[in-house]
């Protein structure tokens, strides 16, 4: 974890409110891990104080990019920022995903939407390649299946108005190839909390391990305000944990979904 | 130039320290600051067991600020002993452990326990956080309460105590003078101001604790405010704090009446901020020609 000023390289509208943001950072690119965040603050927001955390998407050599959906003040700001401007990053943030090691288990990743950028470098770094499910409401919301593609990996696409992939939700899709074979696999999720609760209930009624990066309203990204917990199974009952230190990937088998949304 | 202050018997080398339960337990934030440099490191409130929190959502953003509503999360006095004592303690500062209760007789063991413990810089009494059922405010805005609070504590430590006020009083002076005379070395003016945020669409509260407190610059005003009347009602030193993101925020409160200054809210966006305004403070004296951090304090001029 470190803190920089880093510099915006490109700032581009990938579709309709998705941009894909590359910032220049020496030394945090080559500390990232897979599933791990950023957290942002956007120095031209004077009323919001907070910084935003973002998912990593890619890092290449001295760069590393963000994949955001502009969905609140914070973002509609961050979509206006040029090339040359700056912000400030507190990164690599969180425990990310487990890479599985070679020969060992291949991964099945599950995505909800922007969700997916989350999981680039975990499928870029596994020495396995696997398949991932991705869903989202309209075609416009799957955003790099190619991406994947250009890894070698498999994509299957859900959408639920059925205008790219298969009609419907992307745990059906994930349920048919878990009941082909569950050997050897285990599950990545990262998307909206009912997706992931909906992929850690396939995990259980199938035996298949899954990590799961939970998305919960967070404040200081480091660990000191405990904002941004969840309820975690701990010896007969359960305690909360920080999404952004003790996670933002968690074991599904110890998340306790009862006060999730 | 001397910086260097004093909280009854508690010696910082500067004025600048953080305020509680923005700062975790110091740790946190050793990978990103020297925490060697602050004039003191403040922890979040400790009472005697463990305590789980509030349900989520626990904190809002708002214009020019946040509301909390955590609900005072931690390990207990053993917890905070075994798992983050031995850092805070390597540290060459002054660790202030901000301590609370459910009853008089709670605030007073967690005190007795903690002057038990070799090293400890001081004790900071919370009695104004407005997110928990029972204990918090009740005692901060209850003055017979305080007084017994306070008094209880002396008689339980030889730590310096310093007292944390609660902003939701009709009149702090007597609050403050209360505090001062149950044996209080130092008061912290002031903790987060009840307050809540509501979201029209869905007509919902948007913290599960539908109510929490109020911090960041926008409560700048109002602290700087209960500072300067403290100030003007007891003799102690009083640590200034509510909304400082800069050094000017922070000398306005010394100028108020504050010995040193806290750097709250800011840590979560900012977490150099105590450093710059430690940088910021030193720039201004040098301007001014100050040559003690002291002349700031309770320097008000009359008239605008």
């Amino acid at each position: 974890m470190i803190e920089r000023t880093v510099q915006i390289l490109a700032n581009e509208r990938v579709a309709d409110q998705y941009f894909r943001l590359v910032l220049r950072a020496p030394e945090i690119a080559p500390l990232v891990q897979p599933g791990q965040f950023a957290h942002v603050r956007i120095l031209r927001l004077k009323e919001a104080l907070l910084r935003r955390p973002f998912s990593i998407f890619q890092v290449e050599g001295d760069t590393f990019s963000i994949l955001y959906k502009q969905v609140g003040k914070g973002t509609e700001v961050l979509a206006q920022m040029a090339p040359g401007e700056t912000l400030s990053a507190i990164a690599p943030l969180g425990k990310g995903f487990a890479v599985p090691p070679p020969g060992g288990e291949t991964p099945l990743l599950v995505a909800g939407g922007y969700g997916m950028a989350a999981m680039y470098l975990l499928a870029k770094r596994s020495p396995q390649k696997g398949i991932v499910f991705v869903g989202g409401r309209r075609q416009v919301d799957i955003l790099c299946a190619d991406d994947f593609r250009e890894l070698g990996w498999e994509v299957r696409i859900a959408t639920e108005d059925g205008s790219l992939g298969s009609k419907g939700l992307v745990t059906q899709p994930l349920r048919a190839e878990l009941e082909r074979t569950t050997a050897g696999r285990r599950l990545y999720a990262c998307g909206p909390t009912p997706m992931l609760r909906a992929v850690g209930l396939l995990a259980e009624e199938f035996r298949v391990p899954a990590e799961l990066s939970m998305d919960e309203h967070m404040c200081c990204g480091v660990g000191v305000c405990l904002a941004c917990v969840i309820r975690v199974k701990s010896g007969d009952g359960w305690e909360y944990q920080r999404t952004c230190t003790e996670g933002p990937v968690f074991d599904a088998r110890q998340i306790v979904w009862e006060g999730q949304p | 130039m001397n910086l260097s202050v004093q909280l009854g018997s508690l010696q910082m080398q500067n004025p600048v320290t953080v305020a509680s339960g923005t700062f975790g337990y110091g740790v946190e934030y050793a990978q990103l600051l020297d925490l060697n440099r602050l004039g003191a490191v403040t922890v979040k409130g400790i009472r005697l067991n463990p305590v789980r929190g509030n349900p989520t959502p626990r904190t809002v953003e708002v214009t020019s600020g946040m509301l909390n509503a955590i609900g005072l999360q931690g390990p207990g006095v053993d917890g905070f002993i075994e798992k983050y004592w031995p850092f805070l303690r390597s540290l060459n500062v002054p660790t202030i452990i901000n301590i609370w209760g459910t009853s008089v007789e709670e605030y007073a063991e967690v005190a007795r326990r903690f002057d038990a413990v070799e090293g400890v810089g001081a004790l900071e009494l919370n009695v104004s956080c407005p997110n928990i059922k029972e204990g918090g405010a009740q005692f901060g805005t209850d003055v017979n309460l305080l007084r017994q609070v306070v008094s209880a504590c002396r008689q339980a430590t030889r730590l310096p105590l310093i007292t944390k006020l609660s902003p939701n009083v009709p009149n702090i002076a007597s609050f403050a003078r209360a505090a001062a005379e149950a044996g209080s070395d130092a008061l912290s003016v002031t903790n987060s101001v009840p307050a809540m945020a509501i979201d029209s669409e869905t007509r919902r509260p948007r913290l599960a604790n539908v109510t929490g407190g109020l911090t960041g610059p926008c409560i700048k005003p109002i602290a700087l405010k209960l500072v300067w009347e403290a100030a003007r009602a007891v003799r102690i030193p009083i640590v200034g704090m509510g909304g400082i993101q800069t050094a000017t925020d922070a000398i306005e409160f010394l100028v108020a009446g504050a010995t040193a200054v806290a750097v709250g809210t800011a840590n979560f966006y900012e977490p150099q901020t105590a450093f710059q305004v430690l940088a910021g403070l030193q720039e201004y004296m040098e301007r001014h020609r100050m040559t003690d951090v002291r002349e700031l304090t309770g320097s008000l001029r009359a008239g605008p």
